[in-house]
């Protein structure tokens, strides 16, 4: 069976230590609501989350085209770079998804050491996931400076007009 | 240390360890507090204890007796607002508030939990105005005042942007908004006040409006919004400044005439009143209809609120009509009146001169909001109206925390927006973030500014989510409201998380729909956007 096959057959389990792994990373009261409330508008954070989650594992997978993972990683990153979560700290779930794969595929892997290189590809490729998302949160800081400059003009944008200038050109 | 592989990295615990709530510490990352007021804006409205401070420092500079002052400002309000006492005295912690904020929802941060924010205040309470609390201390969950308590008060009650979704869900309507309004007063007492909202508060008991504009800057401005409409629609819009005997007072928030989209919005009441033909003025005194000062003591609110009457009584006006604003409406329902010491005797209540409505509910303030207005002239067919002239908008409805949640307004906005669209272009956000249940924008109460705009966004959160699931679903691509600060606001909100749609004013799209005698064809909107159907003429025949 290949590794792919597998991790597509303990998806449900393996996303769900995932998951619970990053909320994990917020402190306990919060972590406890998060995976509670099962509404995606009374808890858009949770929600958004898993999506990412789930987008991801879906593109490894070969699921999803592989270009869809940067709009996956924006899911979890853009919450993170306006949360307490230095660059560091929001792209370490990438990697928590390793530990958790070898954990749950344990019995498989000492089994088949034919699934150990297709496992050393799959890390290959979290790796370029995690650098991918560097960019992503990256981005989404530059947009938060980016707004704070529009809407500085926004501000002033009527006034702006009445003296003959384009706001969006500056 | 060596470096960490990827491997280690992913060992890393990033759990944060599992603390009391009191010696968890907030920590004032820049992006998520405003910055401190200049000692200038406090000069000007003789405020206490002008200084310059920084929130990141150390040291904030407290006067040396401040310990004093806030518990003396505390022990003076317990006396003055019954409901403090009860608010402190009544919350059983029973949780049902405690997912229901906003800011928890965004930034994840358990204070942000309105119980706790609210234990922030009740442990002083507790420590110095209750007997168990005396003896008991900690254990009862009552806790020294000291500059660290302080901080923390800063912090999260400038977390809290009085929106009162949580007291909806609380079992005995403990009204956070209240608490963390004296909070805020509190600490205005020994100096402690963000710049944002006290250079606005400044500014507009200096020259009348929030952004500082004098009254010439005021009427250049309306005159140029009147003017673009003429330019668009062919049809002149008068305006009249400071009118005595005028029948109406409209007053309206200065984010109304000096930034987009709210200037469409006022576009729309210009068009709507030359429409009715309505004996109606501005006055360039009472040219702020919002209130900063409410955002930081019940006092300064009152100060920065008295124009409105007194330009009204000035003016021999009858009535007054309040243009789309959110705490405006709910200052001047709720507290102006009070405020003033008695009913407005030289004012009339307010009827429709066109539809001879009376409104009763506005009996004792005499004010209606302009969605009410606009609503009645429509159940009575006043106007005449081309819903396809907004066929390229597709659209949502933001209900603003304090005219939904604060004063019912639900049905007026969606009625007129029934009447000004073309039908299936209105699509509602799911029942749990709408009407009494909306969530906040996550920037009102005096915390817009610029230097907050990561807790910003993160307040924000819960709205912009409804906000992408309606775009998503139904193709959505314009938020409608009836709040100048939403119009201020929301759309930096929604250009970080769905940055497809745009924000608009309800009477912008009354604006755009009204059909006038002898108008010029329109081809675009008031936004100088090509209608539906325009630019595609236009193109075939560039084609040609």
């Amino acid at each position: 069976m290949t590794l792919k096959r597998l991790l597509s057959e303990r998806r449900a389990a393996i996303l769900e230590k995932w998951r619970d792994r990053v909320f994990a990373c917020y402190p306990p009261e919060t972590a406890s609501f998060l995976k509670r409330e099962a509404d995606r508008f009374s808890n858009p954070v949770a929600h958004r989350l898993t999506e990412g989650l789930k987008g991801i594992y879906a593109t490894l997978l070969g699921e999803a085209p592989a270009a869809e993972v940067t709009a996956q990683l924006d899911e979890v990153l853009r919450i993170w770079a306006v949360q307490d979560f230095t660059p560091s700290q929001a792209l370490a779930f990438v990697f928590f998804l390793k530990p958790i794969i070898r954990e749950e595929l344990a019995g498989e892997l000492k089994a088949d050491a034919g699934l150990t290189a297709e496992l050393l590809d799959l890390e290959s490729r979290l790796d370029g996931v995690a650098l991918l998302g560097f960019d992503v949160y990256m981005r989404r800081r530059e947009k938060l400076s980016d707004l704070k400059v529009s809407e500085m003009k926004a501000r002033i944008s009527g006034l702006l007009r009445r003296v003959g200038v384009d706001p969006s050109t500056l | 240390m060596s470096l960490p592989k990827p491997e280690e990295l992913a060992r890393v615990n990033y759990q944060p360890p599992a603390r009391g709530w009191m010696e968890v510490k907030p920590d004032f990352r820049p992006g998520t507090y405003c910055n401190a007021a200049s000692p200038k804006w406090l000069e000007w409205i003789d405020y206490p204890y002008p200084r310059q401070w920084s929130v990141a420092e150390e040291d904030w500079q407290l006067p040396e007796n401040w310990k004093e002052i806030v518990l003396e400002g505390m022990e003076d309000r317990l006396a003055r607002f019954r409901s403090l006492k009860l608010f402190f005295d009544i919350c059983v912690r029973c949780g049902a508030c405690a997912d229901k904020c906003h800011f928890f929802l965004g930034t994840g941060d358990p204070k942000n939990m309105p119980v706790l924010r609210a234990e922030l205040l009740r442990s002083v309470y507790k420590r110095y105005f209750t007997r168990i609390g005396k003896a008991l201390g900690e254990l009862v969950g009552a806790r020294d005042l000291d500059e660290k308590v302080i901080k923390e008060w800063f912090f999260y009650l400038y977390q809290c942007t009085i929106c009162r979704r949580c007291s909806l869900f609380c079992p005995y309507g403990i009204d956070m908004a209240e608490m963390t309004l004296l909070g805020r007063e509190m600490l205005a007492s020994i100096g402690i006040n963000i710049d944002w909202a006290m250079a606005s508060v400044a500014q507009c008991y200096d020259k009348g409006s929030h952004i500082g504009a004098t009254p010439q800057a005021f009427k250049d401005m309306i005159d140029f919004l009147a003017e673009e409409n003429e330019r668009i629609t062919g049809i002149k819009t008068p305006v009249s400044y400071n009118r005595k005997g005028a029948e109406i007072l409209f007053v309206t928030p200065s984010g109304d005439y000096f930034a987009d989209p709210g200037t469409f919005t006022l576009m729309g009441y210009l068009l709507l009143f030359t429409y009715l033909d309505l004996d109606w003025t501005f006055s360039t005194y009472a040219a702020e209809g919002g209130n900063f000062g409410w955002f930081v003591s019940h006092e300064m609110g009152k100060r920065l609120n008295a124009k409105i009457y007194h330009e009204a009584e000035r003016l021999k006006v009858k009535w007054i009509l309040g243009g789309e604003c959110g705490h405006m409406w709910r200052v001047c329902n709720q507290y102006m009146p009070t405020w003033f010491g008695q009913v407005p005797s030289f004012l009339e209540v307010p009827v429709s001169p066109v539809t001879g409505t009376v409104f009763e509910n506005a009996r004792v303030h005499k004010m209606v909001h302009i969605s009410e207005f606009t609503a009645d002239l429509l159940r009575h067919n006043k106007l005449k109206l081309d819903p396809q002239r907004n066929a390229h908008i597709k659209l949502t409805f933001h209900d603003s925390c304090n005219t939904s949640r604060g004063m019912g307004i639900f049905e007026e906005p969606r009625y007129i927006i029934q009447h000004v669209l073309p039908e299936g272009h209105f699509f509602e956000m799911p029942p749990n973030t709408i009407r009494e249940k909306t969530f906040c924008c996550g920037s009102s109460s005096g915390i817009n500014a610029n230097e907050n705009m990561e807790l910003r966004m993160q307040g924000g959160f819960p709205r912009a989510n409804a906000v992408r699931y309606v775009h998503e679903r139904y193709g959505v691509n314009h938020l409608g409201c009836i709040c100048a600060l939403d119009r201020a606001t929301l759309p930096t909100l929604l250009q970080y998380w769905v940055p497809e749609v745009e924000v608009t004013g309800i009477t912008e799209l009354v604006g755009n729909a009204l059909v006038f005698e002898g108008e010029i064809e329109r081809t675009t909107d008031l936004r100088d956007r090509d209608l539906v159907g325009v630019g595609e003429q236009e193109g075939g025949e560039e084609e040609e």
